[in-house]
């Protein structure tokens, strides 16, 4: 099987979805000839010409209401926003048009056929504007899709799963993971399910829930723990809508212990939903609170990006937390 | 009842318009060998004025070699360059007064220089250390000084346009004659934002000018795919706004025409829009290469018209300055800009109550909590959070953190 880095893999994805079915579409800030700031979409314009992969003008609500428009034509729109903290002049076009396009029209209309593609998420010296993690803002609209992947294995078969899913996805890269590491890549066509979480490590004593960037931390976190004697049960999340509800259950129901992380601020964050549905499924079963590891409630710092962090530390402590309550 | 302005004329036949009726001059002063064109009637600068400006073109570009080298070497994570710019940036700034107000992109830190944002200050900034007004939080480059009027940059494109059409809205009404120019780069123009702007201060009557640094390129994107009308400035007819077209690289074009603005804007509350026509000599960003996107010969194109060259030639004709001028100035500059850098990469991290200072006014509960967890945890893992732990320590020894 090839290596590939994340970036690589979803160029992957896209190329193949390209050639597959010429109703794909690809465009974005700079996407064009350059293949986007980071290159996800390296020699698609050469291969599938301007018409199919090109450059759009600066304006990122031009950009997904063109992406709605065209997906209503019954097109497969590949609609790239440079960072996700530049999603938001889109916020619009995605909330009350995207999410609600099917619902208004009693699903005369729809555009299922459109996937957003956005960096997201810090640990890459970026500060405010080139770190958010803004998946919460979307599971509060129904309507949408909303998936993170955390390696190139996940990100070329959910990025691919997305793009043919018969609703708009929202897919949130995890930047700095973009070329952190090189993992085996199946050349083939493949596709993985939404909507599904992964159990990516059994355990026994206590539930790891995370998805994207956050896996490598967990999974370090986890051998601290494992060092202690302590079993960890990790699970990736995958899709944050919809969210697998039943995977997750049946993981606390066996280790009555949950500690869920992710890089956005604590208050709204999607643990918040996850812990409350949790309580509710599993509240005879848990044998101490559901823990959770976020980023602080403030915008995303530079110098002190290390200190705000919800880093291995943090959830290792979390984890110790919990199994001595 | 017309929502138009005059009565139309009335035609039979349905032909379309396009807009390539209107053509947009360029208006220019100098040469590149520093000499004035024929008719051209220069703009009335002393020799003071002159040198501030020159000074502060020069200083630009030393901090800008100076800082890009740094993050080659990996003493800075991320550095933008004015290269190419500085006439666009630094000639508006100076025909305004000083305390108008500036609300630019992030490629204007020539302006910033010229307001007399010192050395130390850039530097503060860059390094994000305890001394940076901004504590640490931006990027480099994302400067604001309140007391030199430049409003703090913030990354997502084209939002400060609008803001500076309110801005300038309660300038109007506070009567003291002040006026906010934005400057911004001809990709961000492509946002909604810079629309809503347009509109909103022709409605509104505002004393707003509108630089827009129309440099070819938005990160790899020619102005050619950003839009194919004749540059930005024709869009001001869509708004009946006052408009010019200026060489950018023309010092003495670029100030006449904003000293011309700002009167239109503080004496007759007309905002005005000005597209300097420049180039953006060096790569979008220290993360930018620009060889996969742009020819070699179209930037030495460029480099011919180096708009800090013109102005020596100019300087130099009038006897202003001189070479041992140059070589003196450049040396004393790449001294303090190098001092000044080891200063700042010396200085301590900003305090870790930083973290949750100014999100609201006060710190609330919640955030005091956060923090209180932080710290409890920065203390049982030190060594994993050096610029937490040392703030904490500085702390916990009384005090006597800097030397
Ligand atoms: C809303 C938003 N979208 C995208 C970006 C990413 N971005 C940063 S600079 C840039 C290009 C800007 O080009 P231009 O306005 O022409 O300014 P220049 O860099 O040429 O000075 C882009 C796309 C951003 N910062 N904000
Ligand atoms: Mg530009």
């Amino acid at each position: 099987m090839p290596k590939m880095n994340m970036l690589q893999a979803i160029n992957d994805a896209l190329d193949i979805a390209m050639a597959a079915n010429d109703k794909v579409i690809c465009f974005g800030e700079d996407v064009g000839i350059f293949g986007g700031v980071f290159r996800a979409t390296s020699h698609l314009q050469e291969k599938y010409g301007r018409d199919r992969c090109f450059n759009t003008p600066l304006v990122e609500q031009g950009i997904v209401g063109f992406a709605n428009g065209l997906a209503a034509q019954g097109s497969t729109p590949v609609a790239e926003i440079q960072f996700a903290d530049y999603i938001f002049p889109a916020f619009d076009q995605i909330v009350n048009e995207t999410a609600k396009f099917r619902y208004r029209s009693g699903d005369l209309f729809n555009v299922g056929g459109l996937t957003i593609r956005a960096p997201y998420g810090g640990g890459i010296s970026g500060g405010l504007y080139h770190s958010q993690s803004p998946e919460a803002y979307f599971a509060h609209t129904p309507g949408l899709k909303v998936v993170v992947p955390r390696n190139p294995h996940q990100a070329k078969g959910l990025l691919l799963g997305a793009i043919r899913d018969a609703n708009p996805v929202l897919f949130f890269e995890p930047k700095r993971l973009y070329r952190a590491s090189t993992g085996e890549v199946p050349e083939e066509d493949y596709e993985l399910p939404l909507g599904q979480a992964e159990v990516t490590k059994e355990g026994d004593d206590i539930t790891l829930l995370a998805w994207g960037a956050q896996m490598e931390i967990v999974e370090k976190a986890s051998e601290l723990a494992e060092k202690e004697g302590i079993s960890c049960e990790i699970i990736d999340l995958r899709t944050i809508v919809p969210w697998d509800v039943e995977t997750v259950v049946e993981s606390v129901l066996k280790t009555g212990r949950l500690v869920v992380t992710h890089e956005a601020p604590l208050t709204g964050g999607f643990a918040g939903e996850i812990a409350a549905t949790i309580q509710q499924r599993c509240f005879l079963y848990l044998e101490s609170p559901i823990a959770r590891v976020t980023g602080l409630d403030t915008p995303f710092p530079l110098t002190l990006e290390k200190e705000y962090m919800p880093d291995h530390l943090k959830v290792f402590e979390a984890i110790k937390y919990s199994i001595n309550y | 009842m017309s929502t138009t302005t005059k009565a139309a004329p009335i035609v039979h036949t349905p032909d379309f318009m396009n807009g390539d009726e209107f053509r947009i001059p360029v208006f220019k002063l100098l040469k590149q060998d520093g000499s004035p064109y024929k008719n051209a009637k220069l703009p009335d600068l002393d020799k003071d004025k002159a040198l501030r400006i020159y000074r502060a073109m020069l200083f630009t570009r030393v901090l800008d070699e100076r800082m890009l080298a740094a993050q080659r070497q990996g003493r800075l994570s991320f550095y933008m360059q004015c290269i190419g710019e500085e006439a666009s940036v630094i000639g508006s700034t100076a025909a305004l007064d000083d305390e108008d107000m500036i609300m630019a992109q992030y490629r204007e830190q020539g302006a910033l220089a010229y307001r007399g944002f010192d050395v130390d200050e850039f530097m503060n900034q860059l390094f994000g250390n305890e001394h940076d007004y901004g504590k640490g939080r931006q990027m480099p480059v994302h400067y604001g000084s309140s007391k030199l009027h430049y409003m703090t940059i913030s990354s997502p494109l084209a939002t400060q346009i609008p803001q500076a059409t309110g801005y300038a809205y309660g300038q109007k009404m506070a009567g003291q004659g002040h006026c906010t120019i934005t400057i911004f780069g001809e990709g961000a123009a492509s946002e909604g934002d810079f629309h809503a702007a347009l509109n909103m201060a022709s409605v509104h009557r505002v004393p707003v000018i509108f630089l827009c640094r129309n440099n070819g390129y938005a990160i790899s994107t020619p102005a050619h795919e950003q839009f194919s009308a004749d540059g930005i400035a024709p869009r001001a007819f869509g708004y009946r706004m006052k408009v010019i077209r200026v060489d950018g690289n023309d010092i003495l074009a670029v100030y006449q025409a904003t000293v011309e603005a700002r009167k239109l804007a503080v004496e007759h509350n007309q905002p005005v829009l000005i597209e300097a026509m420049t180039y953006r000599l060096a790569a979008h960003s220290s993360s930018d290469d620009p060889s996969g996107y742009r020819s070699k010969k179209e930037e030495e194109a460029w480099r011919d018209k180096d708009p800090v060259l013109r102005m020596k030639l100019w300087l130099q004709e009038k006897g202003w300055w001189s070479d041992d001028d140059e070589k003196r100035e450049q040396e004393s500059l790449r001294r303090d800009v190098l001092e000044a850098m080891k200063r700042a990469e010396k200085r301590e991290p900003p305090e870790l109550d930083t973290l949750v200072s100014d999100v609201f006014d006060e710190v609330t509960p919640i955030l005091a909590g956060q923090l209180d967890d932080l710290k409890a945890h920065i203390r049982k893992y030190p060594e994993a959070y050096p610029k937490g732990a040392k703030s904490l320590n500085g702390k916990d020894a009384g005090g006597a953190k800097h030397a």
